[in-house]
């Protein structure tokens, strides 16, 4: 289990609880985390689930696979710390992950 | 394009895995459709979301890909001749003097029927559009997201920004037409075909166009008519003079026009009674995951149920204080008839 916190463009910070094996996605919707859209339900197909992990979480969180870097491509404003929540699994690692929620998904 | 008018029984509104099934279940009771559908090819979300994604939960088939089940789906409704309008929406939803319905597509085409069957999924797609700062104001005018008519990109400085096989696929048609082409991406790999890359590569080489590395991040110009395209790229902001850009992003679903049809909504879906899945305009059905109703699941097997529940109700339509006999495909002589295996 993992909490994580999700910071809204305007400095909103909301803490969810994810369970281990969830998406970053999954927890974010459960808890109507704004700004999370996920169209395409985790399928890895809209990139509507865009976050930017905080720097020093980049590197317990890891890099993007090639299929969620191709769907970045679809993304606004896609920066180093780009990731679709959809594609990254909650671990007891990750506790206290911090992401920002971009101003909008498209 | 000219004005065709289409008389049908049924027009549903959505190509869609449930939709696609409508055609089936209405096709049993003689009822013939037209079925209108934003994209170019059927399947809904199913052909652009996830073509080679496996569903696991329709039943007896314990593992499907979007694409195979759209396959099987038109394989099934074959012997029905639904009539499809592809890349079309519908735009006017209003009723008739004769108590039926006329619909309006933005490909001009009218179509009156008795019935109208809502199968809308998440709504239409729709191009999305990058969250710029004042794109809004060159939209149509220098900000494009599809191409109606090449001659009109003729002697104009084109920008294509994007990766996918629209960005590239335009970037080729539009070359030879555009007084200069540029196309911007975010990184040095494409999603695109390899052979559409390989080919605005020789281009490239040859002069005749140029490929940047960077994302939009503001655009500069005065009424409506754009400058140039202010870029974030990996060694600073530079700008792109442009006076046609076209953003190629994907598309996002947006509920659309079925918002001003008169139909109650409530949040964004489509209320309907669970016995003929009937909205509150009699006549017009909605099925799938547009509609809501208490207990409301949004899986491919309940949009299939509710189609054959609105069926037997278009039936009276169709034919008012007729009896309607419920029959199986297994043992009907007249069902299997009009499958065409009888």
């Amino acid at each position: 289990m993992a909490k994580l916190t999700f910071i809204q463009k305007d400095g909103t910070r909301q803490e969810v609880e994810g369970q281990n094996g969830m998406t970053v996605m999954e927890a974010a919707v459960k808890n109507m985390v704004p700004g999370i859209d996920a169209d395409c339900g985790g399928a890895c197909a809209c990139a509507t689930c865009h976050v930017y992990v905080e720097p020093d979480w980049m590197e317990r969180v890891g890099p993007r696979n090639e299929m969620e870097e191709d769907m970045l491509d679809f993304a606004f404003d896609v920066r180093e710390n780009s990731r679709l929540s959809c594609q990254i699994k909650i671990t007891d690692a990750l506790d206290g992950l911090t992401v920002k929620v971009p101003e909008k998904q498209f | 394009m000219s004005e065709e008018t289409v008389l049908t029984d049924v027009v549903i509104v959505g190509a869609g895995p449930c939709g696609l099934f409508a055609i089936f279940e209405l096709g049993l009771l003689d009822i013939s459709c037209h079925v209108v559908d934003i994209l170019d090819r059927p399947g809904g979300q199913c052909a652009e979301l996830y073509p080679e994604k496996p569903i696991y939960d329709i039943p007896a088939l314990p593992i499907v890909t979007g694409q195979e089940l759209t396959d099987r789906l038109m394989e099934q409704v074959k012997p029905f001749k639904p009539v499809f309008h592809f890349n079309q929406m519908v735009t006017e939803l209003k009723r008739t003097a004769d108590g039926g319905f006329e619909l309006h597509t933005d490909g001009d085409v009218v179509l009156r029927c008795k019935a109208v069957v809502i199968a809308a999924g998440g709504g239409s797609f729709q191009p999305k559009k990058p969250p710029i700062p004042g794109i809004d104001s060159y939209e149509g005018t220098s900000v494009f997201y599809s191409v109606k008519k090449m001659e009109s990109f003729r002697g104009r400085d084109v920008l294509v920004v994007g990766g996918g096989d629209s960005a590239l696929d335009w970037t080729l048609n539009l070359q030879p037409v555009a007084r200069s082409m540029t196309l911007l991406h975010r990184r040095d790999d494409f999603r695109a075909a390899p052979d559409s890359v390989n080919k605005m590569r020789k281009l490239v080489a040859d002069g005749a166009m140029r490929f940047l590395i960077g994302q939009v991040t503001g655009l500069k110009g005065t009424a409506g008519r754009l400058d140039a395209a202010l870029v974030k790229g990996p060694e600073g902001v530079f700008e792109v003079a442009t006076n046609a850009m076209l953003p190629f992003f994907g598309l996002t679903m947006k509920l659309g026009p079925v918002a001003e049809w008169g139909l109650r909504l409530e949040e964004e879906r489509i209320p309907v009674d669970t016995e003929k899945f009937e909205t509150s305009t009699p006549g017009i059905f909605a099925i799938g995951d547009i509609n809501s109703y208490p207990g409301k699941l949004k899986l491919i097997l309940s949009g299939f149920h509710e189609a054959a529940l609105m069926a037997q109700q278009v039936f009276h339509i169709k034919n008012p204080g007729e009896r309607l006999v419920f029959q199986y495909t297994t043992s009907s002589t007249s069902l299997q008839k009009k499958l065409g295996v009888a």
